[in-house]
């Protein structure tokens, strides 16, 4: 980097010029490193849930209902005597699998489709329409309708959070595509005689990474939050697994004699959205300053 | 004119759309759906009842024709749970839902506006990083245990506000009020967060034109300039507002249950524990139509806030 003191673009361009080039970068987002650690953190500790926990997160204990933290509960214990703390740590994994599934299968599905509007003339109005009515209708909506028809299980909830999920990341692709699809590197491809599955596959495909996963990452936000709104509501996973969710739906009616049992899981719950979003935040900035300004 | 005609053209596929998918619905779980409506205590007769009864015998696209038919004639079926038509259910419970709804979004375009301008006014300043955290927490934090943080600080605590329940505006218009306070902060927290990132970073990108700093180096004061670039940046910020009307509906149901309050949301999260599918389907074509009539009225709009834009 240069000595020479030039006008900083974005106000943050050379405030260490003796770091090693690798930290600068991390450096100059601390909001990306800040949301990653955050989120290793909270992986980290539900994947070591067995060894942290301090109780069988499923243990009745009659005697010992809705007690305020202690030492012997650090976050107290629920209606039935369960102790909140060991079943918030476990029910961390409900949290991270959900999220990161949504992402994923949202992603795949959405990129497939949207490919195909981008480059498959004809089926582009049809798709987008379909994907238009998708969106129309509010996505908690369509995952509590999907719940109603479906037995509750992790899988279904998984499927109920994802569809709504899916025109987003297709709309997104599209878009990409058709920019992509006047590229002259594209073109040159497609005059070569490539045949289209290989110019999606090497040309087009690898230009949307960046951009697809920011959107991954809000799109696990938004699932992590939607699985809890669906546990709350009474639609989520089946009621003995100990998600964040069902132990706030547990807790609602004793708010007013027992609020730690809402209140842990809820920050917890919140720590690792925000951790997310954090990441998510962090990656448009890093990777598409274009798409910074999309929201 | 001809602009207004295809504007509303193109809400045809997409309402067309939303009726198929609403329809199948019922049919795209793996079981029998008249069993499933049925639920766990009926007996093969009872099911073998209903199918014909609902018309579930009939074939598919039989069956979707006739409900058209009477989507078409405001026939919105009959709740299988109360026996009473979807339509005196929603009316019954249309009040309170509308009253939040309309609430929360004039709370949030009057706070989110101002708030996101002076962000963007004062971009990089401890005001604009303060709004930033806000809103990426207003993101991550669930809208519940907001809710009951609110209820157990300005209800319990500082008993100003009621618990939770719900007061008819004919009633008692000021009790009305009062008890949809805390439902509305709730609820427009996220919303506020959303408009408020939007109006931000429009109105940061519209401070940098020309005719901005021509306005400033003419000596126009900070309300005259942030007004001319708050005009400007007005089209997005509609649009924003008009595609967050999703996340409202979906939000309603979750504040309902939190206070409490008999509206439309309530009823949903009730007809899935009753598998009463006609409320549900008639809430979700419904809202879906709300989404889709209230971004057309915005598209609209927009002539008013930029009279650049010809139809």
């Amino acid at each position: 980097m240069s000595t020479v003191p030039t006008p900083a673009v974005d106000g943050d361009d050379d405030d260490a010029p003796f770091a090693p080039p690798r930290l600068r970068w991390l450096r100059k987002h601390p909001t990306l490193v800040t949301g990653a650690l955050l989120l290793v953190l909270i992986a980290l500790a539900s994947l070591a849930a067995p060894w942290l926990a301090t109780h069988d997160p499923q243990d009745l204990d009659p005697l010992a209902r809705m007690q305020p933290p202690s030492a012997e509960h650090w976050f107290g214990t629920d209606a039935l005597g369960r102790d909140v703390y060991s079943r918030a740590v476990w029910g961390g994994r409900i949290s991270l699998v959900v999220g990161l599934s949504v992402a994923v299968l949202a992603t795949l599905v959405g990129t497939l489709i949207g490919l195909v509007a981008g480059f498959v003339r004809g089926a582009d109005a049809w798709i987008m329409r379909i994907m238009d009515g998708l969106m129309a209708i509010p996505g908690i909506l369509l995952a509590i309708a999907l719940m109603a028809v479906t037995r509750a299980s992790l899988t279904t909830v998984i499927v109920a959070i994802t569809v709504p999920e899916v025109p987003r990341v297709a709309r997104l692709v599209r878009s990409l595509a058709l920019t992509l699809r006047e590229q002259l590197f594209v073109e040159a491809a497609h005059a070569v005689g490539t045949r289209l599955p290989t110019i999606l596959l090497r040309h087009v495909l690898p230009n949307t990474v960046a951009p697809l996963v920011v959107q991954a990452t809000f799109v696990a936000a938004a699932a992590v939050l939607a699985e809890a709104v669906l546990s709350f509501l009474g639609v989520g996973v089946p009621p003995q697994v100990p998600s964040w969710g069902n132990m706030m739906a547990e807790g609602r009616n004793f708010v007013a004699v027992a609020f730690h049992v809402i209140l842990y899981p809820g920050l917890l719950l919140a720590a690792t959205v925000l951790a997310i979003n954090l990441l998510g935040d962090g990656l448009r900035d890093a990777l598409d300053p274009r798409l910074a300004r999309q929201l | 004119m001809g602009y207004l005609l295809r504007r509303l053209a193109a809400t045809l596929p997409v309402m067309a759309v939303v009726a198929v998918v609403v329809f199948l619905l019922i049919h795209l779980s793996p079981g029998d759906p008249a069993a499933l409506i049925a639920g766990d205590l009926a007996t093969a007769d009872d099911i073998a009842r209903l199918r014909v009864a609902l018309g579930l015998d009939q074939p598919l696209w039989r069956q979707f024709g006739l409900w058209l038919g009477r989507l078409a004639s405001g026939d919105l079926g009959t709740s299988i749970f109360t026996q009473v038509p979807v339509r005196e259910l929603l009316a019954q419970r249309i009040e309170p839902t509308l009253s939040i709804a309309v609430l929360t979004m004039a709370l949030t375009v009057a706070v989110a506006v101002p708030l996101g301008t002076l962000a963007a006014w004062r971009a990089g300043s401890w005001i604009d990083r303060a709004v930033m955290l806000f809103a990426v927490l207003a993101f991550s934090v669930p809208v519940f245990l907001v809710g009951y943080l609110l209820i157990f600080a300005f209800a319990v605590h500082w008993p100003w506000f009621p618990v939770q329940g719900y007061t008819r505006i004919a009633d008692d218009p000021a009790a009305w009020l009062r008890g949809l306070v805390l439902p509305c902060i709730n609820l427009a927290l996220v919303y506020i967060a959303l408009i408020t990132r939007m109006t931000r970073a429009t109105v940061l990108e519209v401070l940098h034109e020309d005719y901005i700093r021509t306005a400033r180096a003419k000596g126009l004061g900070v309300l005259p300039v942030l007004g001319h670039a708050l005009r400007n940046a007005a089209v997005p910020i509609a649009t924003t507002v008009g595609v967050g009307i999703a996340l409202l509906i979906g939000g309603v149901v979750v504040t309902e249950t939190v206070f409490a309050i008999p509206g439309v949301g309530r009823l949903v999260v009730e007809s899935v524990q009753r598998h009463d599918y006609p409320v549900i389907q008639s809430v979700l074509l419904i809202s879906a139509a709300v989404y889709v009539l209230i971004n057309l009225l915005i598209d609209l709009s927009y002539r008013l806030f930029d009279p650049r834009i010809v139809y």
